[in-house]
């Protein structure tokens, strides 16, 4: 079965963002198709290359970037909600006249549409947070 | 977009007009997808009634007005939307004065209409 997801938390506040990683993986564990992952509103904090996790915590950024290089899931920042809280990407940080780009390559800056796209072409659609 | 059957979507709205960017963020994704053609209904439950206040004013808080944005709805061809009937009456929204027009639904309506949609996305 081909998914999508829909993140709408920030990995900084909540389990959200692990529980839908985890899902993810899972899903490819079994034998399921993941079409994309949409990051939109507060889940676009996900993309921080920046974030520094506690010692005593899990890193929320590691399971993501392993995703998308070894199992080639897409993962979209909604470009709206992403600018808005300082996550840019090095064409946006120019864009924009700002010191850095703060996005893990891993991540693409993307519209909305991606998210419509992801409606259309999945067989379900699964919003974590919110 | 890549080519794809459509796929019908239901946004069901929760989130109250000014207490979290959420609440813009459902419509926007709703006008995207009529923007794209893309079938799609909307349904407010809990506080999300509560963008259904008509005469809202957002001009103090410098955020856009979710009233003039719902009204836009039928602009672009969303006229189907539905409200948890109980959660207008809580609230106290009087739903004939509502910036867009609403079907107002029970409990068990509600229950039947979200069974009917390939998608939910819930904000």
């Amino acid at each position: 079965m081909i998914y999508s997801l829909l993140v709408v938390s920030s990995p900084a506040s909540g389990g959200c963002t692990q529980t839908a990683s985890g899902f993810a993986r899972s899903l490819l564990t079994r034998g399921h198709s993941i079409h994309r992952v949409f990051f939109l509103d507060a889940g676009t904090d996900t993309g921080a290359a920046t974030a520094v996790f506690p010692q005593d915590e899990v890193d929320r950024l590691q399971p993501w970037v392993e995703l998308a290089e070894q199992h080639a899931v897409e993962l979209i920042l909604c470009i709206s909600s992403a600018l808005k809280r300082g996550m840019l990407d090095q064409a946006e940080a120019n864009r924009h006249d700002r010191v850095a780009a703060t996005i893990h390559p891993a991540f693409t800056i993307s519209g909305l549409g991606q998210l419509v796209d992801a409606t259309a072409n999945s067989d379900r659609l699964v919003t974590f947070g919110g | 977009m890549t080519s794809a059957g459509k796929k019908s979507v239901l946004i069901v709205i929760r989130h109250s007009p000014y207490g979290s960017s959420l609440a813009r963020a459902s419509l926007d994704t709703a006008l995207a997808a009529a923007a794209f053609e893309q079938p799609v209904q909307l349904l407010f439950m809990g506080d999300g009634v509560l963008q259904l206040l008509a005469n809202q004013d957002s001009k103090a808080i410098g955020a856009r007005n979710m009233g003039s944005l719902l009204s836009s709805l039928p602009l672009y061809d969303i006229n189907s939307v539905y409200v948890d009937a109980e959660a207008g009456l809580r609230y106290g929204v009087d739903l004939s004065r509502a910036p867009v027009a609403t079907k107002a639904l029970a409990g068990s309506e509600i229950h039947q209409l979200m069974s009917s949609f390939d998608h939910l996305l819930g904000f």
